[in-house]
């Protein structure tokens, strides 16, 4: 088990920079999640902690020591890749024995230690196939059997369930967040997938553009988001986002109350928000109301999603009373996109 | 509309049958090729088998079939022996020293370094430069007067003064010779056909080996070299053929000599029946390897399928 930790972290590739500057920290045993938009530089991050790719500046620490020389092989590190990227003309069983031999491991050592990964995932019937003979599911198992094998200090882990179908990638999520369980080991996992972040991470550390946006729990990253990008990257929909007296207001969808729905305890009074419906789509599982704002922002479009246990009956091109609890709506400023500290709502009621 | 116009949807409908259909669109597309092949390589071919079963010669006008003869008379000769034993050498040597280096060339170019490309351009202008060109120079190098190879050894000081070898006039040195230029010349192929291996490969099962913490020779013998070996496999297929049934290095060089000792049997194959105008008995000598190059063939590309990774 070991701390990892990177310092003003940077990499440039000819022309533009892939990593700018990343300040990140994960505990011993942590479960770190990094989530971003596509080409936000995840895996470039995750590739220098590896080792695979040469920082242009700033540290890499493995507990607590700089291994910014250091080749991946002398990290005790272990990744799985997007691909798996399993050895395709070895069996599954020296798959996942070829780190162990890598590592010099005893030969008569070797032969229980497959068996017991194998015995973890699953696969032991397996062992004697080649990769090209099995399903998604089963060489991301052996991909997993092979990482942790030989107990390494770190799992680096970069997107390891985008080619599984959704049924089976709901499964498998709740199966590696348990292994991490068991075994305690420190992971940083690499994904675009917002539900998986929320689901899986300890902590979740939301990129954009090279640099971390925000570092925090899912909860906290969910409801605090410390910018407009965070804000918008995560919950779908997303939070809506409406511009008020020189300040952008921001609620979930969630958030805004139908008339009859009962308040959320604990989070003080419930001020009254006029919404003007446009639209009602009906999900099955619940609502979602597209319209507007006319006493705050008539012009801004807004989504608003009723859970199905809200029954009462809305109908569009009419406007109706809703709710928000005034603790829900977080500001913020319009040029930098940043959090600015809770204010009053300034209502501007047409005459 | 007449009848001609109403024929046409049916016609029209045939002809974007045809041509769409990938089967008769192959088939189009492969016909200049087993036409070519058909008159350049088979038809001379029939006529070489029908030769070596017949005492034709040139001049004669009516030959007549006489077995097995031609083939018992090689086996015979002690110029077709020394001919089939310095075959062997010829192709197998130069074929093992082909892979390994450009096993070793293809690797180091895979590499990223400064003025690759240069080095890129050296390794192929032995396949783009004719190969009449490249002997001269070769046949300068090993001048018996004007020697480079001596005269750089001389300076270097690995030569004595009382040292001065006759390369392409002493036996071992001149097979030595022929097979260091067969090797200069068929490398270039199989170091882009290795390179073309090479870079099949994903690069994630690099990182992964090396991430699983692979040394150097662990990671080129159990992961590289296996997953590039069905394409190497292919480059040594097409060398052995190649060296086996080609002369024009020992014809520009050496023409057999000194003594027989470069002999191989497509030369002997060609200065029997064109020099020396017994067709027959030429076209025995260059027949005679044609069962063991086929199985060679076979069994490569056999071996070939079943290293097939992916
Ligand atoms: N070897 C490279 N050379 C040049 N640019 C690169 C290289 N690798 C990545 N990049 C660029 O760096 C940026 C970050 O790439 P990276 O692969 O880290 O994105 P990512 O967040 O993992 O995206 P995805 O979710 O699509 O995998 C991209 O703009 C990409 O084009
Ligand atoms: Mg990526």
């Amino acid at each position: 088990m070991a701390t990892v930790e990177t310092r003003a972290l940077r990499k440039e590739f000819t022309g533009h920079t892939a990593v700018d500057g990343v300040d990140l920290t994960i505990n011993e045993g942590e479960f770190l999640v990094l989530l971003g938009p596509s080409g936000c530089g995840k895996t470039t991050l995750l590739r220098m902690i590896a080792g695979l790719e040469s920082q242009t500046s700033g540290d890499i620490l493995i507990g607590g020591r700089v291994v910014n020389d250091l080749p991946p092989r002398a990290r005790k590190i272990a990744m799985v890749f997007q691909s798996y990227a399993l050895y395709p003309h070895l069996s599954v069983a020296k798959n996942i024995a070829f780190p162990l031999k890598a590592q010099g491991a005893p030969r008569e050592s070797i032969a229980g230690e497959v068996d017991r990964a194998a015995k973890m995932f699953g696969i032991e019937r397996l062992l004697h196939r080649k990769p090209r003979q099995l399903s998604g599911g089963e060489r991301q198992r052996v991909a997993l059997a092979r990482a942790m094998v030989r107990h390494p200090d770190v799992f680096l882990l970069d997107e390891p369930l985008s080619n599984l179908d959704a049924k089976l990638r709901n499964l498998a999520r709740d199966e590696l967040k348990q292994f991490q369980r068991r075994l305690g080991t420190t992971t940083l996992y690499v994904t675009h997938d917002q539900v998986e972040a929320m689901g899986l991470g300890d902590r979740i550390a939301v990129m954009s553009g090279g640099t971390v946006r925000q570092l925090g729990r899912p909860q906290e990253v969910y409801d605090e988001p410390a910018d407009t990008f965070v804000a918008g990257f995560l919950g779908s929909p997303p939070m809506n986002l409406v511009p008020v007296d020189g300040v952008l207001v921001g609620f979930r969808p969630e958030q805004l109350l139908a008339p009859g729905a009962p308040a959320s305890e604990g989070v003080g009074p419930a001020v009254p928000m006029r919404f003007a419906v446009e639209r009602v789509e009906n999900l099955g599982a619940g609502r979602l109301l597209y319209g507007t704002l006319p006493d705050h922002a008539p012009d801004q479009k807004i989504i608003v999603s009723l859970a199905y246990t809200v029954h009462s009956s809305i109908e569009a091109g009419r406007t109706y009373d809703f709710r928000m609890h005034e603790s829900n709506l977080k500001f913020f400023d319009p040029g930098t996109g940043r959090r600015v500290p809770a204010r009053p709502l300034p209502a501007r009621r047409s005459a | 509309m007449t009848a001609p116009a109403l024929a046409r949807p049916g016609f029209v409908e045939r002809a974007a049958g045809v041509s769409d259909s990938a089967r008769w669109l192959g088939r189009l597309m492969l016909a200049p090729a087993v036409l070519y092949i058909a008159l350049v390589v088979a038809v001379p071919f029939l006529m070489a088998i029908g030769y070596s079963f017949s005492n034709v010669t040139i001049g004669t006008s009516t030959p007549r079939f006489v077995g097995l003869e031609n083939f018992r008379n090689a086996l015979q000769d002690p110029a077709f022996l020394k001919a089939l034993g310095n075959t062997a050498i010829f192709s197998l040597v130069s074929q093992t020293l082909v892979i390994v280096l450009a096993s070793i060339l293809a690797i180091a170019l895979q590499r990223r370094f400064r003025g690759k490309w240069l080095v890129r351009l050296l390794i192929l202008l032995p396949w783009v430069a004719p190969i009449s060109l490249g002997s001269i120079g070769w046949l300068w190098i090993f001048d018996p007067v004007y020697s480079v190879i001596n005269w750089t050894l001389r300076h270097v000081g690995i030569l004595g003064p009382d040292s001065w070898p006759i390369w392409l006039g002493q036996p071992n040195l001149a097979m030595a010779s022929i097979i260091g230029v067969h090797v200069w010349r068929t490398m270039p192929l199989a170091t882009i056909i290795s390179l073309g291996g090479l870079s099949s490969i994903p690069q994630d099962i690099h990182d992964a080996a090396e991430v699983d913490g692979a040394g150097f020779f662990r990671h080129l013998f159990v992961i590289t070299l296996p997953l590039v070996l069905p394409i190497l496999l292919v480059a040594v297929l097409f060398g052995l053929v190649f060296s086996v049934t080609d002369m024009i290095v020992v014809y520009v060089l050496t023409r057999g000599g000194p003594f027989d000792s470069t002999q191989v049997l497509a030369s002997l194959a060609f200065f029997k029946s064109i020099d020396g105008g017994d067709l027959s008995g030429g076209a025995a000598v260059a027949l005679f390897l044609l069962p063991v190059l086929a199985v060679c063939a076979v069994l490569l590309l056999r071996l070939a399928r079943r290293a097939e990774v992916v």
